[in-house]
């Protein structure tokens, strides 16, 4: 897993690359954590277009991050969620509990369903 | 017994057994007492509990017979059926059919056979008529309105399965993915809701990405079992709280689970509120019985909804009060332990083992002349003593227990004899010894069922003799002196010596001619192969029987007589000794052997003066303060050898309402006995019960006292009659022999 970062007007635009998944969980966590701390943070957009395998550990940390930056009253904010981590997040019904809206990503459709985690 | 699921099975099977008991008991209270609300009640919460537990076993079956069962019974509860005799009776037929059917398939893990099949489609048949007939069978299909009306409070109207999931925190390490087992849950079924908790997992810090936080709460649409429902989880069963609520299940079954699981419980609440597994009217009965229940701690759900106007105050204490109710009979119900009688059987012999060392203790604690020495022993002995009682009324049971089962037994047989009997019950709250209360049970239905069959005149008879058309049987139980005596009484037409004596004669049991007491005469029906009946039935009058009561109280160390009047009835009286094990005993020496008497039966002990010694001896009896006295000579029955003691004491003992003295040469005071029973080679010896082993290490036997007066009783009226020709075995042997061995 990759983790790039974009500087916005109000914060940090990260772009996930890679897998999602308990075998990326703890360096994942850690870096997530440093972008969460960073002081002028505003505001944190994560792409998840280029999720490419996403499991229980995966979505434990997308969950811990959504809490973390509720508490600290930081906008996050998810887009662009892969094939499967739609499919993970209608799975649990946890949609709503983000708020984003979701949508597939275009680049993400042909290439999702031969890919997903849980095959 | 070794694998745990079979133990399991045990524990429901024994408890199948009781409630089915229980129905029956309800039943015929309900026979007496059609509008008893509480019995109607308690039957329904019988089978309901009966269809749970057999539910958790996947014994469909019971399940579904036991189904329709209920719903008959909760109509009955809903008064939209009433009470007749003709419903008790079908009633009462699906008990005993359910009895079979768990013995068939569950004890004997069988197939039901034709004739079972045949028997439940008849009962089904005959309980439709009683169930609603616009509601299909099925539950599941009940439209929702139409049941919470049938149901009362009690169950939810969800009809989904409600699941909830908390993963272990090493669930990832084992390599597990709790996703993939939602969507394995998924391909059985319909998710209809899912609500994910991350309640567990810790501030961003401390919280470990490789463990697993992750709970769910799901509702769940599917047709299959549980069993399948617990198998999709079976590889993480260890490390995870899995509960699983089958659709329609109590509402208090879901207040359990929001306690018992590690989240907050208004929390919770509000989840399977918005989730639909529970209406809000559901969750706040439920919490209002939680209330009843525990003192009210913060805020509670409940309050809230309260405050916010949801629920009326009103109907929040209805509930309450009306919870808190039913929570007071789950109290009653759970004050019992079941423990394996193994276990129970295992501690009191302990006890005895104790008993008879701590009396070892004291003895030479006593010889040490260490005054301290001797107090501490003493005290221990005391204690000892306390947990011997204390053991063995854990073996108590009241007799009522075994006494209820008749009930049922004279209900059918009066019926098949087309007689009309009552039978009465008192003192079944006497208690007894576990095994003895379970080993009267045949003979007592075998006294009952001989005096329904011939004790009891047909209702004509009784007419035409001017008693009360209702024939009446009396099952009587009360202490007496260390024994529990039973009385089985009829009204009927009492036993007809002449007749009696008659068989008796042809038998060659008398000789003819002879003039027999009444109680000897009575006494002749209790040898082997007499019946006086002139017409067998297949109840009895076979002439096996009274033998075999006999031989099973014999066994019992107990005994048994038989009084009637003619036309008046039958009574018959067995005496029991409360417990097998322990007796508390009175020390005599005798010679050179010691032998116990049971303490209850011991009166006083005098001295037998000198000058009354020679004259006793010659007449074999005392002049007790006006009174005769028998005397029985130990010395002489037992036939020992030595010669006679310079001193000779007198203990008068007193059993069944006669009194006899035993004269012995010592008189050692009180003891605990731990009743050993003797070897088969001497179970031919008349006079002698049992025997116990001494604090010094000595066996001392333990005298079988109403045996010993019988044997003087009959001496004394053979001696008087000298024509009398008893075939009454009694021996007599020398039963110093043990202590060689």
């Amino acid at each position: 897993m990759k983790i790039q970062d974009y500087k916005t007007a109000d914060g940090v635009r990260l772009i996930l690359d890679g897998e999602l998944t308990i075998y990326e969980a703890a360096s994942v966590k850690a870096e997530l954590m440093d972008y969460l701390n960073a002081n002028l943070t505003q505001e944190i957009e994560m792409d998840l277009s280029q999720v490419a395998a996403f499991d229980s550990a995966g979505l434990q940390l997308l969950l811990l991050a959504k809490r973390e930056s509720m508490r600290l009253g930081v906008a996050l904010r998810l887009v662009r969620h892969s094939r499967c981590v739609l499919d993970a997040f209608e799975l649990v019904n946890i949609g709503s509990y983000f708020g984003d809206p979701l949508l597939l990503s275009e680049s993400d459709q042909n290439h999702a369903k031969q890919q997903g985690a849980f095959q | 017994m070794s694998n745990p699921f079979e133990q399991i099975l045990q524990t429901f099977i024994q408890e199948a057994k009781e409630q089915l008991h229980a129905m029956e008991s309800s039943l015929l209270l309900l026979e007496s007492e059609p509008n008893d609300s509480e019995t109607i009640d308690a039957l329904f919460r019988s089978a309901h509990t009966i269809k749970g537990s057999a539910g958790l076993f996947g014994l469909t079956a019971m399940v579904s017979f036991t189904h329709i069962l209920e719903d008959v019974l909760d109509r009955l509860r809903n008064n939209e059926v009433s009470v007749d005799t003709k419903l008790i009776a079908l009633l009462l037929e699906c008990g005993d059919h359910l009895q079979e059917l768990l013995r068939v398939t569950v004890i004997n893990n069988g197939e039901m056979d034709d004739r079972l099949q045949q028997r439940e489609v008849d009962l089904r048949e005959r309980l439709q008529n009683y169930q609603n007939r616009q509601q299909p069978l099925d539950v599941v299909n009940t439209p929702r309105e139409d049941r919470v009306a049938v149901t009362g409070n009690d169950l939810v109207v969800s009809n989904l399965w409600h699941i909830s999931l908390r993963f272990g925190s090493d669930v990832f390490r084992h390599g597990m993915e709790p996703l993939s087992f939602l969507r394995y849950l998924a391909t059985l079924g319909k998710i209809v809701n899912i609500t994910t908790l991350i309640d567990a997992m810790p501030d961003i810090t401390t919280m470990d990405a490789e463990s697993c936080y992750l709970g769910f709460e799901i509702d769940f649409d599917s047709d299959i079992e549980k069993h399948v429902i617990e198998d999709v989880f079976a590889f993480v069963r260890e490390d995870c709280i899995i509960k699983i609520l089958p659709p329609r299940s109590k509402i208090s079954e879901y207040i359990e689970l929001i306690r018992n699981l590690p989240e907050d419980e208004s929390r919770l609440g509000e989840i399977l509120v918005a989730s639909g597994a529970l209406t809000a009217q559901e969750l706040q009965h439920g919490l209002a019985q939680q209330q009843a229940g525990t003192p009210p701690s913060g805020t509670l759900l409940g309050e809230i909804l309260v405050e916010q106007n949801v629920v009326e105050p009103a109907l929040v204490q209805a509930a309450l009060d009306k919870q808190s109710l039913i929570k007071e009979k789950k109290i009653k119900e759970n004050l019992y332990i079941r423990v394996q009688a193994e276990k129970l059987d295992h501690l009191i012999n302990l006890v005895g083992e104790l008993v008879i060392a701590s009396a070892g203790a004291r003895l030479l604690t006593q010889q040490s002349q260490d005054a301290a020495a001797f107090e501490a022993a003493s005290q221990v002995t005391d204690l000892v003593e306390e947990i011997r009682d204390g053991a063995l009324r854990l073996r108590m049971v009241p007799v009522g227990e075994t006494f209820g089962r008749f009930q049922r037994v004279v209900r059918d047989v009066s019926q098949e004899l087309g007689k009309d009997i009552e039978l009465r019950i008192n003192g079944g709250e006497t208690e007894v010894d576990k095994t003895v209360a379970e080993k009267i049970s045949d003979p007592l239905m075998h006294l009952l069922r001989n005096s329904m069959d011939h004790g009891i005149e047909s209702t004509e008879r009784r007419i035409a003799m001017g008693k009360s058309a209702k024939g009446s049987l009396t099952l009587n139980a009360y202490h007496d002196s260390g024994s529990i005596v039973i009385e089985v009484a009829d009204d009927g037409a009492g036993l007809n010596q002449e007749r009696i004596l008659q068989k008796a004669v042809d038998r060659g049991l008398v000789v003819a001619g002879a003039t027999p007491s009444d109680q000897e005469i009575y006494n002749l029906i209790f040898e082997p192969g007499f019946s006086t009946a002139d017409a067998v039935t297949s109840l009895s009058g076979r002439g096996v029987g009274m033998d075999v009561v006999k031989r099973n109280i014999s066994e019992l160390r107990g005994t048994i007589e038989l009084t009637s009047q003619a036309h008046q009835g039958t009574r018959v009286r067995i005496r029991l000794p409360l417990t097998l094990a322990i007796i508390d005993g009175f020390l005599v020496g005798v010679g050179q052997a010691s032998y116990v008497v049971p303490l209850d039966l011991v009166q006083e002990c005098i001295e037998l003066a000198e000058n009354e010694r020679t004259h006793a001896h010659a007449r074999n009896h005392l002049n007790l303060r006006g009174e005769v006295l028998p005397l029985i000579f130990l010395r002489s029955h037992f036939r020992l050898e030595e010669s006679r003691s310079r001193r000779e004491n007198v203990v008068v003992v007193r059993c069944a309402g006669q009194k006899v003295g035993l004269v012995v040469d010592e008189l050692q005071g009180e003891l605990q006995a731990v009743i050993k029973p003797l070897g088969k080679l001497f179970s031919g010896l008349r006079g002698i019960s049992g025997s116990t082993i001494l604090g010094s290490g000595d066996v001392a036997l333990i005298l079988d006292v109403p045996a010993l007066m019988l044997r003087t009783v009959t001496n004394e009226n053979s001696n008087n009659r000298k024509a009398g020709v008893y075939r009454l075995p009694l021996t007599s042997e020398h039963p110093g022999k043990i202590r060689q061995g």
